[in-house]
């Protein structure tokens, strides 16, 4: 059987959260099973009696499930668009970090997508979707949008992850089977590595106009409605940024973790944590302007049925939400990544990450139910109040989504360990030679 | 073919409910009981929303407007259901196919009148009203989408006894339980394409405006009152 010869040296520690698992991951792996079921029992519950269960009524029909649907997949940004972008601009610092960011997009679209299914009244019937589809509706373009989306980045993680797939097969030891039928015969051949090379080129453009479609339709179930401050033109872009910011926050805080927790601090670097704040500082005041754009066209505009939910927002019943989103979306990133000194440590540009998160939730539930809440015809509403089954979902959604991520750490490398060889071996003098040709006296190559 | 739409005179209108019940019983609406009244769950297919106009010095007035579905020539629900299961009629009833729906309430959301409503839990008539339930309505499982439909039934009904008789369905075959019930007859009912029938008369009042028009849902349903109501509703 042919191997794939790669010497590995020091980055052969990268190997060792695969072969050594000690007894923390499996109380970790315990917790998280705990939670998950807590909000197992939250959907049977549901199943059993309906979405009385939940806090919904007349008119707010949408709630957490629908704010938690969109957050997941804004979040789903994170991975494989930044890494595309970050490939496609070959940006030699996104070695070690893209991997992470990938298996982040594959895993909660998975959510996204189940988020949806929970608010179903009748998930039995959730096939009807495929066969009585109506394509005029935005929740279909949805569904089309998000399945291509899943299917393409799962390509796109798969395909950089077949060499070190064949590196496990070779030196690994164990899950022989497993790992040799996903390495698909890897021997890191000049042929084999210019194909992957290739395809790997191929999927990172395209993922990005599929990224880009994914919130815009999230953003269009909203916008293509009559309703007060949902039907907007800025919703596309605005839901695009907002989705870029969540998902930057995310790598953040994902890579501080398995840094800390793997002691990777010589992959994954200061430099890699301040390039990422200066990203998601850009994005604070792309976030600020979109926000800005919105509400103050809404508040000259003075339409009443808008202004009313523009009022309960600033300073109405939502607006302790409002203003905390303010705060955390907009306030504390700023402080934090704006300042080099906190934007060049690890804790800095975690604070800011934690925040945008939780800004960025309060941002999907504000869009989510104030509008539903001030209905153009005067009716009898009262308040939304998530149940703890609505709770009792989301927390197990999220214990889902960290246990998926640490079993992938178990199982695959998280850091591309293929990638940052060939980062030592070949982009040193690459980089070289392209930085001297942007200078003035050295022939251009026919390619550029 | 028959364009069908409603047309309710709230200068007779006396905010009595006549209407209300007769459509919960017509229907088989579910009764939600207090507990989930209170949390916003209750459905009926025909409200009576208020509206307050008070001037300032002036005696504040409380009007309640009878508001059915709208029956839209272009309605924003049917557009928006991912499986097809709202769809509209070739003669205009806006209608919902319950074994169908998914429940995804997409279609609630986006309808500016707020008259769909949804069945938070399996419905449960208690024992002396499971008696009374209509034999012509089908009850809908917990989880589904429902709304006014005109008592799309009685038009069945009534276009199977003109056949029988021989003879074309005449204006008053065909009415909802809600326009029938009305002790003040504020509620008329019948062709919009038939220049010569009551609706279409009524329609051409100076008193005439529909509910949120500038929104260009086309309602079907059109409210006179000699009061100042019109788009400012």
């Amino acid at each position: 059987m042919a191997r794939f010869e790669l010497d590995l040296g020091e980055d052969e520690r990268l190997l060792e959260p695969i072969a050594k698992t000690g007894r923390k991951f499996w109380i970790l792996v315990a917790i998280l099973l705990a939670i998950w079921l807590f909000g197992m029992v939250g959907y049977f519950t549901q199943l059993r009696k309906g979405l009385q269960v939940t806090g919904l009524n007349t008119p707010v029909y949408w709630g957490l499930y629908i704010t938690n649907f969109v957050f997941f997949i804004g979040i789903s940004h994170a991975g494989t668009l930044i890494s595309a972008i970050l490939r496609l601009s070959q940006a030699e610092w996104r070695r070690s970090i893209t991997r992470a960011a990938e298996v982040i997009t594959v895993l909660v679209l998975f959510f996204g997508v189940g988020c949806v299914l929970l608010d179903l009244g009748r998930p039995d019937r959730a096939l009807n979707v495929l066969k009585h589809p109506n394509f005029s509706s935005p929740l279909l373009w949805d569904v089309t949008s998000i399945t291509i989306y899943l299917i393409c980045s799962t390509i796109y993680l798969y395909l950089p992850l077949i060499p070190d797939i064949a590196i496990l097969r070779d030196r690994l030891g164990k899950r022989q089977r497993f790992y040799r039928a996903l390495a698909l015969g890897w021997t890191g051949s000049e042929k084999q590595q210019k194909l992957l090379n290739r395809a790997i080129g191929i999927m990172a453009i395209l993922v990005i106009p599929v990224a880009v479609s994914v919130h815009t339709v999230v953003s269009w179930v909203f916008a293509m409605t009559v309703q007060p401050m949902w039907h907007s033109t800025i919703f596309g872009p605005y839901f695009v940024v907002g989705a870029i910011f969540s998902g930057i926050a995310a790598i953040i805080i994902a890579m501080a973790v398995i840094r800390k927790v793997y002691h990777l601090e010589d992959y994954l670097k200061i430099i890699h944590f301040n390039n990422l704040g200066i990203l998601l500082l850009v994005m604070t005041l792309l976030w600020f302007y979109f926000t800005f754009a919105e509400f103050l066209t809404t508040y000259y505009g003075a339409e009443p049925s808008h202004m009313q939910v523009f009022l309960s927002k600033t300073e109405g019943e939502f607006a302790p939400y409002f203003w905390t989103m303010f705060v955390t979306c907009f306030v504390i990133p700023f402080a934090f990544l704006a300042n080099h000194r906190t934007r060049g440590t690890v804790w800095g540009c975690v604070v800011a990450s934690v925040s945008v998160q939780i800004g960025m939730w309060l941002e999907r539930f504000l869009i989510v139910i104030p509008s539903l809440s001030a209905p153009r015809l005067p009716m009898e509403a009262s308040t939304y109040r998530a149940s703890w089954v609505e709770w009792s979902l989301l927390a197990g959604f999220v214990a889902m989504f960290i246990l998926l991520y640490a079993v992938f750490t178990k199982l695959f490398p998280i850091v591309s360990i293929w990638e940052i060889h060939e980062g030592r071996e070949h982009s040193v003098t690459e980089v070289t030679e392209r930085v001297e040709s942007y200078l003035p006296g050295v022939a251009e190559s026919s390619h550029g | 073919m028959a364009r069908w739409g409603m047309v309710i005179d709230l200068d007779r209108c006396t905010a009595c409910q006549a209407c209300v019940v007769a459509c919960q019983v017509e229907n088989n609406v579910p009764p939600t009981g207090a507990d989930q009244a209170e949390l916003g769950r209750s459905i009926s297919w025909l409200r009576l929303a208020p509206h307050g106009e008070a001037e300032h010095g002036t005696r504040p007035q409380m009007h309640l407007m009878p508001v059915p579905c709208m029956h839209c020539d272009n309605p924003p629900c049917t557009k928006v259901c991912p499986v097809q299961a709202t769809q509209i009629g070739e003669e205009g009833l806006v209608g919902q196919i319950y074994a169908r729906c998914i429940g995804c309430r997409y279609c609630t959301t986006a309808c500016p009148y707020t008259v769909r409503e949804f069945n938070w839990k399996q419905p449960d008539f208690p024992e002396p009203m499971e008696q009374g339930l209509s034999p012509d309505v089908s009850i809908r499982p917990k989880g589904v989408v429902e709304k006014c439909t005109f008592c799309h039934h009685r038009l069945q009904v009534a276009r199977d006894r003109a056949q029988l008789e021989d003879r074309p369905l005449a204006e008053g075959d065909y009415v909802p339980a809600c326009v029938e019930s009305c002790p003040a007859a504020a509620m008329t009912f019948g062709d919009l394409e038939d220049p010569n029938s009551e609706v279409s008369r009524l329609k051409q009042s100076q008193r005439a405006f529909q509910l949120l028009e500038e929104l260009g849902t086309e309602p079907k349903v059109t409210y006179l009152s000699k009061g100042e109501w019109g788009g400012q509703v």
